[in-house]
């Protein structure tokens, strides 16, 4: 049998808004991926601890307070520290297209931007996490 | 409302109707949709007549302007005698930039302040806390003391302006500033006006910046309306909030529902505290979200202000009619903005924003076409300002008086949803209370499945967002968005410094030595912090002590 795809979703900073965050968990599940959630207010490293402790395949970040340039790359970065670069690292939230080649070059492989389908996400996530 | 035999004409021929012409058509020509539901799960019918309301009875139920049950209003007069307030949240980067913003608004013709703080203030940090990197004027303005918020208010008249400000967990703290720089004015607290939003329980549920535990959040509360209710008489103590639980998802009824009830929990705080409910119930207001369905908002409105007063009044026994009013700042829908053609979003605030006021709002946001994208530049708002002022000066909305009021939809509507809205808070006083249903997670579910519901909707075609699912075009993207300039953190670090070095901070320390004893007692709080804020104590120095007494407030975040 395919092994289950293994999913952090994480609010990374002060950042509460976290509607998106649950839809998008909850339609992975659905999609039949087994979804962990962090909860608000998690620092990078609280991220990389659960993501390491989970086991995931992927982790997602959502952020909607402008924080991203600061909180994405650091979550990638303290992968890379714990030997976890294969973890795959994705973003959304209301992050401008100016913003999206810098934080791709710190090494988060997609950014979701407002009006994204789940259906999308999920696409993305069967292409390309490491099963 | 209706005589007998005139309903049983009016259902005489609907019978014939229904028999006649509708079906013929029906049979060649099948609607588009099977069922009309709306948010709050009303199933919309294809046409109302006085049948509907056949059970409203006019004096009793809608009654006139500035009268109970309020259904019409709250003001005799209401727009006929002063618009609404125009209120633009606004807020970013430093005290110095966001002061320009306030004052180019208010030369626009705004006629009060909205404050927009950003989220290290909004959860009692200072701007030099490691959790606050990144996020420093981000999105609202960075207020780490009193020094701050001098600067933010500079040149504004705090006898004339009427200011709102978007702060809940450290709510006592900012009122504490914004009384500090009134004094330096020279404007008496009896002159002050204006709302601190100070309604932690929806930030439990679905805005997240609370700081400490559900109860010494309430007693903090209390404190506040009891202080207000002696020293700044004219003030908001509180704005109880449905905004944002709309945001996050919910429905209509749900808002209306999940909010009294929040507003219900504040009440029966402030009682079981020993204070007399019509010592502070008039100075409580609310906070709604103006979204899609044009006809369920204004219903909404109506509604919520009927439930109120008759909560009010009957269940916990308040004499004075003022404290029987729902009055209500609205903000229109931030969720039901596209990041695609973003300018199509003026289009839909103006909807939004009438029915605000055909609902009968005391004030008024109206988002910006660029939210979606980012915070908005000056012509952005300015555009937002001018789509209240074009309803309030041209579209003649303003001229009568609830003039929805005796639509067959509009009354069945606004009866729905309080039977909804009714029948929840019932479910959530059989859990023992808002607090408990929040500790539980209730509203939160709740509210998660409508968002999700909505999402599949959008996703499957059967909501159609223009721009987004439908009618989409190439677009390039969007130019001339607001930044705010990365080095607003260190500089908020360095003025922190600056003010630390230049304070008596011996009178720093025992002050916050008393505040600390003070939240270990009884004591209202209110004159304790405002003793350190007027000493120069920083907003963190000061929660980190309450955040010692109390402890924090840990989310159970379930999927």
């Amino acid at each position: 049998m395919e092994k289950k795809l293994r999913i952090l979703i994480a609010k990374p900073g002060l950042d509460g808004h976290d509607r998106g965050a649950k839809v998008i968990a909850r339609a992975l599940r659905d999609a039949g991926m087994e979804v962990i959630y962090t909860g608000l207010r998690q620092t990078p490293e609280q991220i990389v601890n659960a993501a390491l402790q989970e086991d995931v395949d992927a982790v997602g970040l959502s952020c909607l307070s402008g924080a991203h340039n600061h909180l994405f790359p650091k979550v990638v970065e303290l992968l890379k520290e714990r030997g976890a670069a294969d973890i795959l690292v994705f973003g959304g939230g209301v992050i401008p297209d100016d913003d999206i080649p810098g934080l791709k070059v710190a090494g988060i492989r997609e950014i979701f931007t407002p009006g994204t389908s789940t259906e999308s996400v999920i696409e993305f996530l069967r292409s390309n996490a490491q099963q | 409302m209706y005589k007998d035999e005139a309903l049983e004409r009016v259902r005489q021929e609907r019978e014939k109707w229904e028999q006649g012409g509708l079906k013929k058509v029906l049979s060649r020509f099948p609607e588009q949709k099977e069922s009309y539901e709306n948010s709050s799960g009303v199933d919309v019918k294809r046409v109302y007549t006085p049948e509907d309301i056949a059970g409203t009875d006019y004096v009793e139920d809608l009654g006139f302007p500035g009268e109970y049950p309020y259904t019409r209003g709250v003001q005799p007069t209401m727009y006929r005698g002063r618009f609404w307030t125009m209120r633009e949240y606004a807020g970013f980067a430093t005290a110095e930039e966001s002061n320009k913003r306030y004052k180019y608004l208010l030369e626009q013709g705004q006629t009060g302040l909205s404050v927009a703080f950003d989220l290290p203030t909004q959860i009692g940090y200072d701007s030099d806390h490691s959790l606050s990197k990144g996020e420093v004027g981000k999105v609202g303005v960075a207020i780490d003391s009193l020094a701050d918020m001098e600067i933010l208010l500079d040149g504004i008249p705090l006898d004339k302006v009427s200011t709102s400000m978007t702060i809940n967990a450290p709510a006592s703290v900012l009122l504490a500033m914004y009384i500090g720089v009134a004094e330096k004015q020279g404007v008496p607290l009896s002159k002050l006006s204006g709302t601190i939003q100070n309604d932690i329980l929806k930030e439990y549920v679905a805005r997240g910046t609370y700081i400490f535990p559900p109860a010494p959040s309430m007693r903090l509360i209390t404190n506040i309306f009891e202080y207000c209710s002696k020293e700044v008489p004219d003030w908001n103590t509180i704005s109880i909030s449905g905004y944002h639980i709309r945001e996050a998802g919910s429905s209509a009824a749900q808002e209306v529902a999940f909010t009294l009830s929040d507003g219900i929990a504040y009440v029966q705080a402030a009682i079981d505290a020993g204070l007399n409910v019509d010592n502070f119930a008039p100075r409580l207001s609310f906070f709604f979200n103006s979204h899609l369905d044009f006809f369920e908002e204004i219903a909404k409105f109506r509604a919520a202000r009927r439930l109120w007063a008759r909560i009010m009044k009957d269940r916990f026994g308040a004499k004075k009619d003022k404290s029987w009013m729902l009055r209500f700042h609205t903000q229109t829908g931030g969720s039901t903005l596209t990041a695609q053609q973003p300018d199509n979003n003026i289009v839909r605030v103006a909807l939004q924003a009438m029915a605000a006021v055909l609902g009968g709002t005391q004030s008024l946001h109206t988002n910006s076409r660029d939210e979606a994208l980012a915070l908005p530049t000056e012509d952005s708002v300015r555009i937002a300002l001018r789509t209240q002022q074009i309803i309030a000066y041209e579209s003649g909305a303003t001229e009568t008086i609830d003039p929805m009021a005796g639509s067959y939809y509009v009354e069945s509507l606004t009866n729905a949803i309080e039977e909804k809205a009714m029948a929840y808070i019932q479910q959530i006083d059989e859990m023992g209370g808002a607090v408990k249903a929040i500790e539980q997670g209730y509203m939160q579910r709740e509210i998660q499945d409508s968002a999700y519901r909505y999402q599949k909707a959008v996703e499957e075609g059967r909501q159609v967002v223009v721009g987004v699912n439908q009618f989409q075009i190439a677009e390039p993207a969007p130019e001339g968005l607001l930044r705010v300039d990365p080095s607003v953190g260190e500089q908020q670090v360095k003025k922190l410094q600056e003010l630390k070095a230049r304070r008596d901070n011996v009178a720093v320390q025992t002050a916050l030595d008393e505040l600390t004893a003070a939240a270990q007692g009884d004591d209202n709080l209110m004159p304790y912090i405002l003793k350190a804020v007027k000493a120069y104590a920083t907003l963190g120095e000061i929660c980190d002590r309450l955040r010692g007494v109390f402890g924090e407030y840990i989310a159970q975040d379930m999927l």
